[in-house]
Protein backbone atom coordinates (compact mmCIF):
# COMPACT_ATOMS: atom_id res chain seq x y z
CA UNK A 1 0.00 0.00 0.00
CA UNK A 2 1.37 3.53 -1.04
CA UNK A 3 2.49 5.76 1.88
CA UNK A 4 -0.01 8.06 2.57
CA UNK A 5 0.97 11.63 2.38
CA UNK A 6 -1.96 14.00 3.65
CA UNK A 7 -1.27 15.37 7.15
CA UNK A 8 -2.63 13.15 9.62
CA UNK A 9 -3.37 14.21 13.14
CA UNK A 10 -1.10 14.15 16.03
CA UNK A 11 -3.43 13.38 19.43
CA UNK A 12 -2.57 15.22 22.82
CA UNK A 13 -3.32 13.58 26.19
CA UNK A 14 -6.59 15.37 25.66
CA UNK A 15 -7.63 14.31 22.63
CA UNK A 16 -6.00 11.05 22.65
CA UNK A 17 -9.75 9.29 23.61
CA UNK A 18 -11.50 10.84 20.75
CA UNK A 19 -8.56 9.60 18.10
CA UNK A 20 -8.55 6.09 19.90
CA UNK A 21 -12.22 5.64 19.80
CA UNK A 22 -12.36 6.67 15.77
CA UNK A 23 -9.49 3.77 15.62
CA UNK A 24 -12.38 1.10 17.10
CA UNK A 25 -14.79 2.29 14.66
CA UNK A 26 -17.01 3.80 17.88
CA UNK A 27 -16.80 7.24 17.96
CA UNK A 28 -16.58 8.97 21.90
CA UNK A 29 -17.01 12.28 22.77
CA UNK A 30 -17.08 14.04 25.77
CA UNK A 31 -20.41 15.17 27.67
CA UNK A 32 -19.89 16.16 31.24
CA UNK A 33 -21.84 15.06 34.31
CA UNK A 34 -22.96 17.66 36.10
CA UNK A 35 -24.53 19.40 33.13
CA UNK A 36 -24.87 16.52 30.74
CA UNK A 37 -23.30 19.19 28.16
CA UNK A 38 -22.17 17.81 24.76
CA UNK A 39 -19.01 19.59 23.56
CA UNK A 40 -16.25 19.04 21.02
CA UNK A 41 -13.88 19.79 20.52
CA UNK A 42 -11.82 17.63 23.22
CA UNK A 43 -10.84 20.02 26.51
CA UNK A 44 -9.95 19.88 29.89
CA UNK A 45 -13.15 21.40 30.94
CA UNK A 46 -16.79 21.96 30.19
CA UNK A 47 -17.01 25.03 28.48
CA UNK A 48 -20.89 25.66 29.86
CA UNK A 49 -19.91 24.41 33.46
CA UNK A 50 -16.12 24.62 33.67
CA UNK A 51 -15.89 21.50 35.24
CA UNK A 52 -13.73 18.64 34.86
CA UNK A 53 -15.95 16.13 35.41
CA UNK A 54 -16.55 14.53 31.92
CA UNK A 55 -17.75 11.28 30.32
CA UNK A 56 -16.73 9.74 27.02
CA UNK A 57 -19.96 8.49 25.47
CA UNK A 58 -20.38 6.84 21.90
CA UNK A 59 -22.66 8.60 19.55
CA UNK A 60 -24.72 7.59 16.89
CA UNK A 61 -22.85 8.38 13.91
CA UNK A 62 -25.90 10.68 12.18
CA UNK A 63 -25.84 13.82 11.60
CA UNK A 64 -26.35 16.40 9.11
CA UNK A 65 -24.40 19.07 7.34
CA UNK A 66 -24.05 22.13 8.87
CA UNK A 67 -22.66 23.85 5.27
CA UNK A 68 -19.94 22.87 3.41
CA UNK A 69 -17.53 23.82 0.29
CA UNK A 70 -16.01 22.28 -2.60
CA UNK A 71 -12.53 22.43 -2.83
CA UNK A 72 -10.49 23.53 -5.89
CA UNK A 73 -7.71 25.33 -4.24
CA UNK A 74 -6.04 23.41 -1.06
CA UNK A 75 -4.17 24.36 1.62
CA UNK A 76 -1.81 21.51 1.13
CA UNK A 77 -0.33 20.14 -2.39
CA UNK A 78 -1.11 16.56 -1.02
CA UNK A 79 -4.76 16.81 -1.51
CA UNK A 80 -4.70 18.31 -4.93
CA UNK A 81 -5.20 14.78 -6.33
CA UNK A 82 -8.69 14.89 -5.17
CA UNK A 83 -9.71 18.00 -6.50
CA UNK A 84 -13.03 19.22 -6.40
CA UNK A 85 -13.85 17.58 -2.97
CA UNK A 86 -16.31 18.47 0.05
CA UNK A 87 -14.53 20.13 2.78
CA UNK A 88 -17.56 20.11 5.79
CA UNK A 89 -18.34 21.35 9.11
CA UNK A 90 -20.91 18.39 10.17
CA UNK A 91 -23.48 18.74 13.37
CA UNK A 92 -23.80 15.45 15.31
CA UNK A 93 -27.42 14.29 15.89
CA UNK A 94 -26.67 14.30 19.82
CA UNK A 95 -26.49 18.42 20.20
CA UNK A 96 -25.82 21.86 18.37
CA UNK A 97 -22.17 21.92 20.14
CA UNK A 98 -20.92 18.48 18.14
CA UNK A 99 -19.96 20.22 14.87
CA UNK A 100 -17.05 19.42 13.58
CA UNK A 101 -14.49 19.58 10.38
CA UNK A 102 -14.75 17.07 8.14
CA UNK A 103 -15.29 15.73 4.59
CA UNK A 104 -18.33 14.09 3.46
CA UNK A 105 -17.76 11.07 0.34
CA UNK A 106 -19.75 9.20 -1.72
CA UNK A 107 -21.75 12.48 -3.16
CA UNK A 108 -22.00 14.01 -6.27
CA UNK A 109 -21.58 17.55 -6.25
CA UNK A 110 -24.62 18.06 -7.75
CA UNK A 111 -26.43 16.48 -4.51
CA UNK A 112 -24.31 17.81 -1.81
CA UNK A 113 -26.58 20.31 0.48
CA UNK A 114 -26.13 22.17 3.97
CA UNK A 115 -28.77 20.25 5.78
CA UNK A 116 -28.21 17.25 3.93
CA UNK A 117 -28.58 13.91 7.06
CA UNK A 118 -25.41 12.24 6.84
CA UNK A 119 -24.09 9.04 8.88
CA UNK A 120 -19.77 8.41 10.09
CA UNK A 121 -17.47 6.53 7.45
CA UNK A 122 -14.34 5.46 9.62
CA UNK A 123 -11.35 6.31 7.07
CA UNK A 124 -8.47 4.18 8.10
CA UNK A 125 -5.57 6.08 6.49
CA UNK A 126 -2.68 4.42 8.43
CA UNK A 127 -2.61 1.78 10.74
CA UNK A 128 -2.48 4.28 13.59
CA UNK A 129 -4.90 7.17 12.40
CA UNK A 130 -8.77 6.33 11.61
CA UNK A 131 -9.97 9.56 10.11
CA UNK A 132 -14.09 10.89 10.61
CA UNK A 133 -15.46 11.20 7.89
CA UNK A 134 -19.45 11.01 6.27
CA UNK A 135 -21.41 9.79 3.69
CA UNK A 136 -25.46 10.66 2.91
CA UNK A 137 -27.30 8.79 5.43
CA UNK B 1 -19.39 58.83 31.39
CA UNK B 2 -18.99 57.16 27.63
CA UNK B 3 -16.52 58.14 25.22
CA UNK B 4 -18.59 59.74 23.03
CA UNK B 5 -17.49 63.05 21.65
CA UNK B 6 -14.04 62.48 23.60
CA UNK B 7 -11.83 61.69 20.65
CA UNK B 8 -10.91 62.25 17.18
CA UNK B 9 -9.06 61.13 14.28
CA UNK B 10 -7.46 63.99 13.23
CA UNK B 11 -4.47 62.35 10.89
CA UNK B 12 -4.01 59.50 8.92
CA UNK B 13 -1.32 57.87 6.32
CA UNK B 14 -1.65 54.78 4.33
CA UNK B 15 1.17 52.59 2.14
CA UNK B 16 -0.17 52.39 -1.04
CA UNK B 17 -0.29 48.36 -1.19
CA UNK B 18 2.09 46.56 -3.08
CA UNK B 19 2.77 42.34 -3.25
CA UNK B 20 6.21 43.20 -2.11
CA UNK B 21 7.24 46.43 -0.31
CA UNK B 22 10.89 46.14 -1.80
CA UNK B 23 14.24 47.02 0.29
CA UNK B 24 12.07 47.68 3.72
CA UNK B 25 11.90 46.00 7.00
CA UNK B 26 8.77 46.00 8.55
CA UNK B 27 9.87 48.81 10.83
CA UNK B 28 11.05 50.81 8.05
CA UNK B 29 7.81 50.59 6.74
CA UNK B 30 5.78 51.39 9.96
CA UNK B 31 7.67 53.77 10.98
CA UNK B 32 7.42 55.67 7.46
CA UNK B 33 3.48 55.45 7.94
CA UNK B 34 4.10 56.94 11.35
CA UNK B 35 6.34 60.18 10.71
CA UNK B 36 3.34 61.00 8.22
CA UNK B 37 0.63 60.08 10.03
CA UNK B 38 2.29 62.30 12.68
CA UNK B 39 2.92 65.07 9.96
CA UNK B 40 -0.58 65.01 8.56
CA UNK B 41 -2.15 65.71 11.66
CA UNK B 42 -0.16 69.15 12.09
CA UNK B 43 1.95 67.66 15.62
CA UNK B 44 5.28 66.87 15.90
CA UNK B 45 7.16 63.60 17.28
CA UNK B 46 7.22 65.17 20.60
CA UNK B 47 3.79 65.44 20.87
CA UNK B 48 3.06 61.55 20.74
CA UNK B 49 2.32 60.31 24.41
CA UNK B 50 0.27 57.37 23.39
CA UNK B 51 0.95 54.33 20.89
CA UNK B 52 -1.32 51.11 20.17
CA UNK B 53 -0.27 48.98 17.34
CA UNK B 54 -0.65 45.47 15.79
CA UNK B 55 2.65 44.65 14.15
CA UNK B 56 3.40 41.84 12.58
CA UNK B 57 7.08 41.89 12.97
CA UNK B 58 6.78 43.00 17.10
CA UNK B 59 5.39 44.81 20.39
CA UNK B 60 4.72 48.55 20.52
CA UNK B 61 8.12 48.98 21.46
CA UNK B 62 9.72 47.77 18.34
CA UNK B 63 8.98 51.18 16.90
CA UNK B 64 10.43 53.06 19.88
CA UNK B 65 13.93 53.83 19.24
CA UNK B 66 13.11 54.15 15.25
CA UNK B 67 10.76 57.14 15.94
CA UNK B 68 12.31 58.42 19.11
CA UNK B 69 8.75 58.56 20.84
CA UNK B 70 8.22 58.03 24.61
CA UNK B 71 4.43 57.13 24.88
CA UNK B 72 2.84 57.56 28.37
CA UNK B 73 0.19 54.65 27.47
CA UNK B 74 2.01 52.13 24.55
CA UNK B 75 -1.02 49.13 24.26
CA UNK B 76 -0.36 46.29 21.77
CA UNK B 77 -3.73 44.87 19.86
CA UNK B 78 -3.78 41.24 18.32
CA UNK B 79 -7.19 41.24 16.99
CA UNK B 80 -6.21 40.12 12.87
CA UNK B 81 -8.83 42.17 10.91
CA UNK B 82 -10.62 43.93 13.33
CA UNK B 83 -7.29 45.47 15.30
CA UNK B 84 -7.17 48.76 12.66
CA UNK B 85 -10.83 49.76 14.12
CA UNK B 86 -10.06 48.27 17.65
CA UNK B 87 -6.55 50.34 17.91
CA UNK B 88 -8.76 53.37 17.57
CA UNK B 89 -11.17 52.15 20.24
CA UNK B 90 -8.43 51.39 22.36
CA UNK B 91 -6.75 54.89 21.72
CA UNK B 92 -10.19 56.66 21.81
CA UNK B 93 -10.75 54.87 25.65
CA UNK B 94 -7.15 55.96 26.78
CA UNK B 95 -7.67 59.23 26.01
CA UNK B 96 -10.90 59.71 28.03
CA UNK B 97 -9.78 57.64 30.43
CA UNK B 98 -6.46 60.37 30.67
CA UNK B 99 -3.41 58.26 29.64
CA UNK B 100 -2.79 60.17 27.20
CA UNK B 101 -3.72 63.12 24.77
CA UNK B 102 -2.42 62.23 21.24
CA UNK B 103 -2.76 58.33 20.31
CA UNK B 104 -0.42 56.97 17.35
CA UNK B 105 -2.51 53.94 16.18
CA UNK B 106 -0.53 52.29 13.13
CA UNK B 107 -0.99 48.58 11.64
CA UNK B 108 1.70 47.34 9.59
CA UNK B 109 2.55 43.57 7.77
CA UNK B 110 5.97 42.80 7.00
CA UNK B 111 6.17 39.90 4.96
CA UNK B 112 3.80 37.13 3.70
CA UNK B 113 5.82 34.77 5.80
CA UNK B 114 4.55 36.60 8.76
CA UNK B 115 0.32 35.13 8.42
CA UNK B 116 0.30 32.17 9.62
CA UNK B 117 -0.76 29.66 6.46
CA UNK B 118 -3.96 28.29 7.78
CA UNK B 119 -5.14 32.07 8.10
CA UNK B 120 -4.29 34.51 11.23
CA UNK B 121 -5.21 33.55 14.64
CA UNK B 122 -5.60 29.55 14.31
CA UNK B 123 -4.84 27.50 16.99
CA UNK B 124 -2.10 25.61 15.45
CA UNK B 125 -2.91 22.37 17.51
CA UNK B 126 -6.48 22.53 16.51
CA UNK B 127 -6.02 23.04 12.86
CA UNK B 128 -3.28 20.10 12.68
CA UNK B 129 -5.71 17.50 14.39
CA UNK B 130 -9.17 18.32 13.29
CA UNK B 131 -8.71 20.85 9.96
CA UNK B 132 -5.39 19.98 8.30
CA UNK B 133 -6.18 16.21 7.74
CA UNK B 134 -9.00 17.00 5.84
CA UNK B 135 -7.91 19.14 3.48
CA UNK B 136 -8.89 22.76 4.42
CA UNK B 137 -8.78 25.69 1.28
CA UNK B 138 -6.02 27.72 1.19
CA UNK B 139 -5.68 30.74 3.85
CA UNK B 140 -9.10 31.45 5.12
CA UNK B 141 -10.77 31.04 1.80
CA UNK B 142 -12.76 28.09 3.06
CA UNK B 143 -14.14 29.52 6.19
CA UNK B 144 -15.83 32.28 4.20
CA UNK B 145 -16.91 29.65 1.75
CA UNK B 146 -18.51 27.62 4.21
CA UNK B 147 -20.46 30.84 5.39
CA UNK B 148 -21.58 31.45 2.04
CA UNK B 149 -22.59 28.02 0.98
CA UNK B 150 -25.29 28.01 3.80
CA UNK B 151 -26.02 31.05 3.52
CA UNK B 152 -26.94 30.09 -0.31
CA UNK B 153 -28.65 26.82 1.09
CA UNK B 154 -30.53 28.52 4.20
CA UNK B 155 -31.68 32.03 2.39
CA UNK B 156 -31.58 31.74 -1.20
CA UNK B 157 -27.99 34.09 -1.62
CA UNK B 158 -27.50 33.75 -5.09
CA UNK B 159 -23.81 34.13 -6.94
CA UNK B 160 -25.33 37.27 -8.63
CA UNK B 161 -26.43 39.14 -5.54
CA UNK B 162 -22.97 38.31 -4.18
CA UNK B 163 -20.84 39.21 -7.23
CA UNK B 164 -22.85 42.31 -7.05
CA UNK B 165 -20.23 43.92 -4.45
CA UNK B 166 -17.61 42.85 -6.29
CA UNK B 167 -18.59 44.83 -9.07
CA UNK B 168 -19.67 47.61 -6.85
CA UNK B 169 -16.27 47.95 -4.77
CA UNK B 170 -14.57 47.70 -8.06
CA UNK B 171 -16.19 50.98 -9.41
CA UNK B 172 -15.33 52.96 -6.10
CA UNK B 173 -11.70 51.93 -7.16
CA UNK B 174 -11.64 53.54 -10.20
CA UNK B 175 -11.72 56.71 -7.86
CA UNK B 176 -8.49 55.38 -5.80
CA UNK B 177 -5.39 55.62 -7.69
CA UNK B 178 -3.81 53.47 -5.14
CA UNK B 179 -6.06 50.71 -5.05
CA UNK B 180 -4.27 47.68 -6.20
CA UNK B 181 -7.19 47.16 -9.24
CA UNK B 182 -7.69 50.98 -9.91
CA UNK B 183 -8.18 51.03 -13.74
CA UNK B 184 -9.49 47.79 -14.52
CA UNK B 185 -13.26 47.77 -13.81
CA UNK B 186 -15.35 44.52 -13.83
CA UNK B 187 -18.84 43.53 -14.57
CA UNK B 188 -21.13 40.75 -12.93
CA UNK B 189 -19.98 38.62 -15.60
CA UNK B 190 -16.35 38.91 -15.08
CA UNK B 191 -17.12 37.71 -11.32
CA UNK B 192 -19.46 34.98 -12.38
CA UNK B 193 -16.45 33.37 -14.72
CA UNK B 194 -14.03 34.19 -12.57
CA UNK B 195 -11.81 30.98 -11.09
CA UNK B 196 -13.57 29.06 -8.24
CA UNK B 197 -11.71 29.00 -5.32
CA UNK B 198 -14.00 27.17 -2.58
CA UNK B 199 -17.62 26.87 -3.92
CA UNK B 200 -19.27 29.02 -4.08
CA UNK B 201 -16.63 31.77 -3.50
CA UNK B 202 -14.63 32.82 -6.85
CA UNK B 203 -11.48 34.08 -7.20
CA UNK B 204 -12.65 37.74 -7.69
CA UNK B 205 -15.37 37.53 -4.40
CA UNK B 206 -11.73 37.35 -2.55
CA UNK B 207 -8.95 39.49 -1.27
CA UNK B 208 -5.53 39.96 -2.76
CA UNK B 209 -2.94 39.67 0.22
CA UNK B 210 -0.30 42.54 -0.49
CA UNK B 211 2.16 43.88 2.22
CA UNK B 212 1.36 47.48 3.23
CA UNK B 213 1.11 50.09 6.57
CA UNK B 214 -1.73 52.75 7.47
CA UNK B 215 -2.01 54.92 10.41
CA UNK B 216 -4.06 57.08 11.57
CA UNK B 217 -3.84 59.71 14.77
CA UNK B 218 -6.28 60.09 17.51
CA UNK B 219 -6.95 62.98 20.13
CA UNK B 220 -8.17 64.58 22.87
CA UNK B 221 -11.45 66.06 21.25
CA UNK B 222 -10.88 69.89 22.59
CA UNK B 223 -7.61 69.95 20.70
CA UNK B 224 -8.44 68.45 17.47
CA UNK B 225 -9.56 71.71 15.85
CA UNK B 226 -6.09 72.97 16.19
CA UNK B 227 -5.19 70.44 13.63
CA UNK B 228 -5.20 71.43 9.67
CA UNK B 229 -7.93 68.42 8.78
CA UNK B 230 -11.46 68.58 9.55
CA UNK B 231 -11.80 66.22 12.77
CA UNK B 232 -13.90 62.83 12.57
CA UNK B 233 -15.15 62.25 16.13
CA UNK B 234 -15.75 58.72 17.72
CA UNK B 235 -19.28 58.98 18.77
CA UNK B 236 -19.95 54.95 19.47
CA UNK B 237 -17.96 51.94 19.88
CA UNK B 238 -18.85 48.09 20.06
CA UNK B 239 -17.22 45.29 20.08
CA UNK B 240 -18.00 41.87 20.66
CA UNK B 241 -16.73 38.04 20.65
CA UNK B 242 -18.57 35.12 19.69
CA UNK B 243 -15.99 32.05 18.44
CA UNK B 244 -12.50 31.39 17.52
CA UNK B 245 -13.37 28.42 15.16
CA UNK B 246 -16.12 29.36 12.16
CA UNK B 247 -17.07 26.00 13.18
CA UNK B 248 -18.00 27.12 16.42
CA UNK B 249 -20.00 29.93 15.79
CA UNK B 250 -23.69 29.45 17.89
CA UNK B 251 -25.04 30.56 14.50
CA UNK B 252 -22.64 30.73 11.25
CA UNK B 253 -25.05 33.48 9.87
CA UNK B 254 -25.31 35.83 12.29
CA UNK B 255 -21.75 37.76 13.08
CA UNK B 256 -20.63 39.59 15.99
CA UNK B 257 -21.48 42.49 14.10
CA UNK B 258 -25.24 41.83 15.41
CA UNK B 259 -23.84 42.89 19.06
CA UNK B 260 -21.52 45.08 18.94
CA UNK B 261 -23.09 47.65 16.19
CA UNK B 262 -26.23 47.85 18.73
CA UNK B 263 -23.16 48.87 21.58
CA UNK B 264 -22.07 51.21 18.94
CA UNK B 265 -25.93 52.92 18.24
CA UNK B 266 -26.80 53.39 21.31
CA UNK B 267 -23.53 54.79 22.45
CA UNK B 268 -23.32 57.44 19.75
CA UNK B 269 -27.36 57.57 20.36
CA UNK B 270 -27.68 56.72 17.02
CA UNK B 271 -29.26 54.27 14.07
CA UNK B 272 -28.64 52.59 10.96
CA UNK B 273 -30.85 55.20 9.03
CA UNK B 274 -28.76 58.06 10.34
CA UNK B 275 -25.56 56.83 8.74
CA UNK B 276 -24.48 58.34 5.26
CA UNK B 277 -21.81 55.95 4.83
CA UNK B 278 -20.39 52.61 5.20
CA UNK B 279 -16.79 50.99 5.80
CA UNK B 280 -17.53 47.05 6.02
CA UNK B 281 -14.46 44.49 6.58
CA UNK B 282 -14.70 42.94 3.48
CA UNK B 283 -12.10 40.20 2.98
CA UNK B 284 -15.11 38.16 0.91
CA UNK B 285 -18.27 39.37 -1.24
CA UNK B 286 -20.24 37.12 1.58
CA UNK B 287 -18.77 39.22 4.53
CA UNK B 288 -20.57 42.80 3.21
CA UNK B 289 -23.97 40.72 3.13
CA UNK B 290 -23.96 39.40 6.85
CA UNK B 291 -22.80 42.59 7.81
CA UNK B 292 -25.58 45.16 5.91
CA UNK B 293 -28.06 42.45 7.94
CA UNK B 294 -26.19 42.46 11.62
CA UNK B 295 -25.53 46.21 11.30
CA UNK B 296 -29.38 46.55 10.72
CA UNK B 297 -29.76 48.01 7.33
CA UNK B 298 -31.73 44.86 6.23
CA UNK B 299 -33.23 41.68 7.51
CA UNK B 300 -31.26 38.62 8.34
CA UNK B 301 -31.38 36.73 5.38
CA UNK B 302 -31.96 39.71 2.95
CA UNK B 303 -29.05 40.74 2.53
CA UNK B 304 -28.63 39.35 -1.35
CA UNK B 305 -31.33 41.37 -2.23
CA UNK B 306 -30.50 44.13 -0.13
CA UNK B 307 -26.68 44.60 -2.29
CA UNK B 308 -28.91 43.52 -5.45
CA UNK B 309 -31.44 46.53 -5.06
CA UNK B 310 -29.09 49.03 -3.31
CA UNK B 311 -25.82 50.88 -4.88
CA UNK B 312 -22.80 50.69 -2.92
CA UNK B 313 -20.56 53.21 -5.27
CA UNK B 314 -19.64 56.10 -3.61
CA UNK B 315 -22.05 57.92 -5.42
CA UNK B 316 -25.20 55.17 -4.62
CA UNK B 317 -27.89 54.73 -2.42
CA UNK B 318 -25.28 53.77 0.39
CA UNK B 319 -21.90 54.47 -0.29
CA UNK B 320 -20.17 51.38 1.15
CA UNK B 321 -16.51 51.14 1.39
CA UNK B 322 -15.41 53.82 -1.20
CA UNK B 323 -11.72 53.42 -1.48
CA UNK B 324 -12.73 49.69 -3.41
CA UNK B 325 -13.31 48.29 -0.28
CA UNK B 326 -10.28 45.32 0.19
CA UNK B 327 -11.77 43.40 -2.32
CA UNK B 328 -10.32 46.01 -5.05
CA UNK B 329 -8.40 47.83 -2.84
CA UNK B 330 -6.12 44.72 -1.74
CA UNK B 331 -5.63 43.44 1.83
CA UNK B 332 -1.77 44.63 2.98
CA UNK B 333 -2.47 41.67 5.67
CA UNK B 334 -3.52 43.40 9.47
CA UNK B 335 -3.74 46.67 7.46
CA UNK B 336 -6.36 45.65 5.12
CA UNK B 337 -8.87 46.14 8.41
CA UNK B 338 -7.19 49.51 8.96
CA UNK B 339 -7.82 50.55 5.20
CA UNK B 340 -11.75 51.12 6.14
CA UNK B 341 -10.54 53.24 9.45
CA UNK B 342 -8.50 55.30 7.28
CA UNK B 343 -10.92 55.86 4.17
CA UNK B 344 -13.70 56.61 6.88
CA UNK B 345 -11.61 59.35 8.35
CA UNK B 346 -10.33 60.51 4.63
CA UNK B 347 -13.88 61.21 3.62
CA UNK B 348 -15.23 62.75 7.36
CA UNK B 349 -12.51 64.72 6.48
CA UNK B 350 -13.33 65.92 3.06
CA UNK B 351 -10.65 64.30 1.62
CA UNK B 352 -11.62 61.79 -0.82
CA UNK B 353 -11.39 63.72 -3.98
CA UNK B 354 -13.05 62.15 -6.91
CA UNK B 355 -15.32 59.54 -4.53
CA UNK B 356 -16.06 62.30 -2.09
CA UNK B 357 -19.21 61.18 -0.76
CA UNK B 358 -21.48 65.30 -0.52
CA UNK B 359 -22.97 64.63 2.55
CA UNK B 360 -21.83 63.00 5.41
CA UNK B 361 -22.55 63.44 9.13
CA UNK B 362 -22.05 59.55 10.46
CA UNK B 363 -20.10 56.85 9.32
CA UNK B 364 -20.11 53.19 9.65
CA UNK B 365 -16.79 50.97 10.34
CA UNK B 366 -16.64 47.70 10.73
CA UNK B 367 -13.61 45.58 11.53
Amino acid sequence: MAEYAKPVPTPNPVSAPFWESAKAHALKVQRCVPGQHWFFYPRLRCPFCHTQDIDWVEVSGKGRVYTYTVVYRPQSSEFEEDVPYVFAVVELEESPNLRMYTNVDDVSLDDIKSEMPVTIKYDDVTADTTLVKFVPA
Amino acid sequence: MTLKGAAAITGIAEMKPAKRQEGLTGIAMAADIAIRCIADAGLTKDDVDGLVTELAFGNPTALIDTLNVHPNWAHGVHMMGASGATAVAAAAAAIHAGYANNVLCIVATQTQDDVPAGGPGLDPDYMQQFIAPYGPVAAANGYYALVAQRHKDIFGTSDEQRAKVAVDQRFNAQANPDAMFYGTPIELDDVLNSRMIADPLRILECVMPVMGAAAVMVQRADRAKDGPNKPAYVLGVGQHTDHDQIAHAQDMLTTPIAVSSKRAYEMAGVGPTDMNMLSLYDCYTITVIVSLEDAGFCEKGEGGAFVQSTSLRYDGDLPTNTHGGQLSFSQPGLAGGMSHVVESARQMMGRAGDRQVPVLDYCFVNG
